[in-house]
């Protein structure tokens, strides 16, 4: 039966995803013991041990990768398994959840993990003055009640389908009750690694725990070290001089010096993370449906790929919803770049020429004001005149993005469909940088809504896919590329043939999974 | 020496007046930034409700010249107060105490100091005896490489000498790590070699100002009266100079090596961040990226001490060293 089993049917029996756990094992042996030395970007001396705060790699390789553990985990190939939790189970509205807690497993300090502590580590993101950046996910929970020490039961504020793999999000560790403070200052957690030492923003060595509950199946090395190296070129350095075995986010201008290292290997996949350009719908000239299909049309969309990501990315069809989602729409046409279209959707909007600004700053992504600067000139003969308005970077998520009519952003993307829609195109939401709502498309939210108390896979299918459809079509943001995450190893370390595409590094798990070759 | 200690007071007193000007530009400086800690912090999740909290918990809705004061006041008891990062990260717990400015440098500049004192005990000898032989052998094959060296690496940015020295010690030929990430409980040696080519690094910016001060005050006093009879009693050149002209030389000496010394402590910014080398510039950088006042205001006011105390002892030794200072008529 286990061939049977798809991402989708594994959301509603939870059972099954208990056995899959057992049995989903990596096929080859991995090499036990040896040593893991990671030199990440994105580390800072404000790090600490609470996944409250954690937002870059370094800190989420190490706690959501390395230290901690969530209840359930996104494996490499994109479905959901069980981390802490052995099984879940929904009621037919997807508003009750009963979810198995794994029994027998200990926390780095001896003590034993039970249903106290995941009601104790969820309530830590909610709360008045709470700044999580899990507090949406976790105030959507009405009532938590334990069961048993080994069976909590969640009710929601209404049905949603994935709630399981929002428990995978890698702000929602497991942290032991009654001591959440002790295990914030000194990383105590489940996970495969116990913390040996940590210097915020240089260094975390972490060694592994001997019976864990993962056993060999998973945490092939004895120890890991993780080196804060901020600096592009010092990290590349750091790789070719083999004083680390991988690094993360490689420079593409020296990319061709990586390549001609025999001994090192590039690993590179296209997950959610993408550069769009949200437009504000409640502001002429874009409440306009007309104008935003005139920028859709006028935006040579490989030619961005080719030349800003230096070809490290693919063409974007205006929806976030990219090729590590469940529901990716990869079956609808292609957005072309269509000058023609272009100037008859501006007579459309019964304009021959207009002036917009292009708010851009290099905050927003790596290359946002060459991407502008080649929008720009790929509208020329449209009607559009694109003015860029250079922004400094300083003050740019605060001062531009949200405020400003047309402008360059970043997202990294959302494990599902629901959750980067209730982020950024629910209406109504904070961080809806198009002011996309019922005035749009009143189909696109009532579709919204329903999806996420959809059980039924096919269902939810047709409505995630009309909704791609509908913001490809009329959306008020224009998303043009998806960024790869491309990372380097060196070859004494060998990693699985699928890495996860979620995030960096194997979905920031090289801890768990890579091992020495 | 009452003559000396005068001096030393004056100085310090000088010096503290030096300081607190320095924490009112650098205060004014880092607020002027745009952005603030909050909005920095938070990144593209800064709603104006989760901003405006920071701000509060971290009394930053507060005026500059209040906060400025409330900042003084603690540093005049001797508390440099905590940095947002950990206040925020505290409020965030519901707890408090944790880890203050002071603790959070003490490391990081114990590091810095081990880095300046290896280049020290490399740069300082290498400067002087090599300006001493080119004194010695002025205007010889010797002494033109010696200057066309120095200079040229004085002439560089340091993160170029960088990675040159990088590509030939560490990649070419793999002697030395290029990563210097050293840390507590580590062998001495192995934080000697770890420390090695960031020294070497700071070696060629630093050496250039030394050696040749040591070559021009030496050439300077080879002219005078006294070096010629010693020349005429038949002394060795070499002897002249290290017994006649050194001692004489040593003020202008000094100086420069102290005004280098300071560099060595606060122009290590760059250096450390190429070599990943975790000391108060790295720390310096993260914080001003974060508008972390707190530890900015320390950083800038051990910069700002280390540059006034090590310029009042080279004084201090310039006047000891000099005889006609040591005992005014």
């Amino acid at each position: 039966m286990l061939h049977g089993i798809s991402r989708r049917g594994l959301m509603k029996t939870g059972a099954a995803a208990g056995v899959l756990s057992m049995t989903g094992m990596p096929l080859k042996a991995a090499t036990m013991g040896g040593k893991l030395t990671a030199g990440l970007g994105g580390a800072n001396t404000s790090d600490s041990w609470d996944s409250r705060t954690h937002s870059d790699i370094f800190m989420i390789a190490s706690a959501h990768g390395t230290v901690f553990d969530c209840l359930t985990e996104v494996a490499a190939d994109g479905s959901l398994t069980g981390e802490l939790a052995e099984s879940w189970e929904a009621s037919s509205d997807a508003k009750t959840w009963t979810f198995n807690l794994r029994s027998g497993v200990k926390f780095h300090n001896g003590k034993a993990f039970g249903a106290d502590d995941v009601i104790a580590s969820l309530q830590m993101h909610i709360g008045e003055d709470s700044k999580s950046a899990a507090k949406p996910i976790v105030e959507a929970i009405a009532e938590m009640k334990k069961m048993s020490d080994t069976q909590v039961v969640f009710t929601l504020a209404s049905g949603n389908a994935d709630f399981p793999y929002l428990m995978s999000d890698y702000h929602i560790c497991m942290y032991p009750a009654g001591m959440i403070e002790e295990a914030i200052q000194k990383g105590i957690g489940t996970g495969l690694y116990a913390v040996e030492s940590f210097d915020p923003g240089v260094r975390m060595v972490a060694n592994r725990v001997k019976d864990h509950y993962k056993g060999d199946s998973a945490g092939f090395f004895d120890q890991v070290e993780y080196i804060a190296i901020n600096d592009n070129t010092a990290r590349m350095n750091a790789l070719m001089t083999g004083q680390v075995d991988t690094i993360n986010r490689i420079d593409f201008k020296t990319e061709a010096l990586l390549k001609a290292n025999p001994a090192l290997r590039i690993q590179e996949v296209t997950g959610n993370q993408h550069y769009s350009f949200p437009m504000l719908t409640d502001q002429s000239p874009f409440s306009d449906v007309n104008v935003r299909k005139a920028l859709k049309y006028g935006v040579n969309r490989q030619e961005l790929v080719d030349k800003v990501l230096l070809g490290h990315g693919a063409v974007g069809n205006d929806t976030p919803i990219g090729p590590a989602n469940q529901y990716y729409n990869d079956e609808m046409d292609q957005l072309a770049y269509d000058p023609d279209k272009s100037k008859f959707y501006l007579k459309q909007a019964g304009l021959d020429s207009i002036d917009i600004d292009l708010s851009a700053s290099n905050a927003a992504f790596e290359g946002a004001v060459d991407a502008a600067q080649l929008m720009q000139a790929s509208m020329n003969g449209t009607g559009i005149n694109l003015n860029v308005v250079q922004e400094p970077a300083d003050g740019y998520w605060s001062n531009v993005w949200l405020k400003k009519g047309f402008c360059a952003c970043y997202w990294s993307g959302r494990a599902t469909e629901d959750w980067m829609f209730a982020t950024a195109y629910e209406a109504g939401v904070p961080w809806n940088d198009s002011q996309w709502d019922e005035k749009d498309s009143a189909r696109f939210q009532s579709l919204l809504l329903s999806a996420r108390a959809e059980l039924d896979s096919d269902t939810r299918q047709a409505q995630y896919f009309e909704m791609q459809e509908i913001l490809r079509d009329e959306g008020g943001t224009l998303i043009p590329m998806f960024a790869n995450y491309v990372q380097a190893v060196n070859n004494r370390i060998s990693s699985p043939d699928q890495i996860g595409n979620l995030w960096q590094m194997d979905n920031a798990r090289m801890a768990e999974r890579w091992s020495v070759a | 020496m009452g003559n000396v200690l005068n001096i030393v007071l004056q100085r310090l007193a000088l010096g503290l007046l030096t300081l607190l000007i320095v924490s009112i530009v650098i205060f004014i400086a880092v607020n002027m930034l745009p952005g603030d800690f909050a909005e920095l912090i938070l990144g593209q999740g800064a709603t104006p409700e989760a901003v405006k909290t920071i701000r509060e918990d971290l009394g930053l809705d507060q005026s500059l010249i209040s906060r400025y004061f409330g900042w003084l006041g603690g540093m005049l008891t001797g508390d440099l107060g905590t940095s947002f990062a950990q206040l925020n990260f505290q409020t965030n717990l519901g707890g408090d105490g944790g880890v203050t400015v002071v603790e959070q440098i003490a490391p990081r500049f114990a590091n810095t100091m081990f880095l300046a004192m290896v280049t020290a005990a490399i740069a300082v000898p290498i400067a002087v005896i090599v300006g001493i032989l080119a004194a010695l052998y002025r205007n010889t094959v010797f002494d033109r490489v010696a200057n066309i060296f120095t200079l040229s690496s004085i002439s560089s940015p340091e993160f170029f000498m960088a990675y040159v020295l990088i590509l030939f010690l560490a990649v070419l030929n793999p002697i030395l790590p290029s990563l210097s990430n050293i840390y507590q409980g580590m062998e001495f040696s192995d934080r000697l070699v770890k420390s090695l080519l960031p020294a070497l690094t700071l070696t060629l910016v630093v050496t250039a100002h030394m050696m040749r001060m040591t070559r021009a005050a030496i050439i300077n006093l080879l002219a005078s009266p006294y070096i010629e009879m010693a020349r005429l009693k038949g002394m060795s050149p070499m002897r002249v100079i290290v017994k006649h002209a050194l001692p004489n030389a040593l003020a202008p000496i000094i100086n420069v090596i102290a005004l280098n010394l300071a560099y060595l402590i606060t122009g290590v910014v760059v250096v450390e961040v190429v070599f990943v080398y975790p000391g108060i510039g790295q720390l310096f950088v993260d914080s001003v990226k974060i508008r972390d006042i707190p530890v900015v205001q320390a950083c800038c006011l051990i910069f700002a001490a280390a540059y006034i105390l090590l310029n009042l002892t080279a004084d201090i030794l310039s006047i000891l060293s000099n005889p006609r200072l040591r005992h005014p008529k």
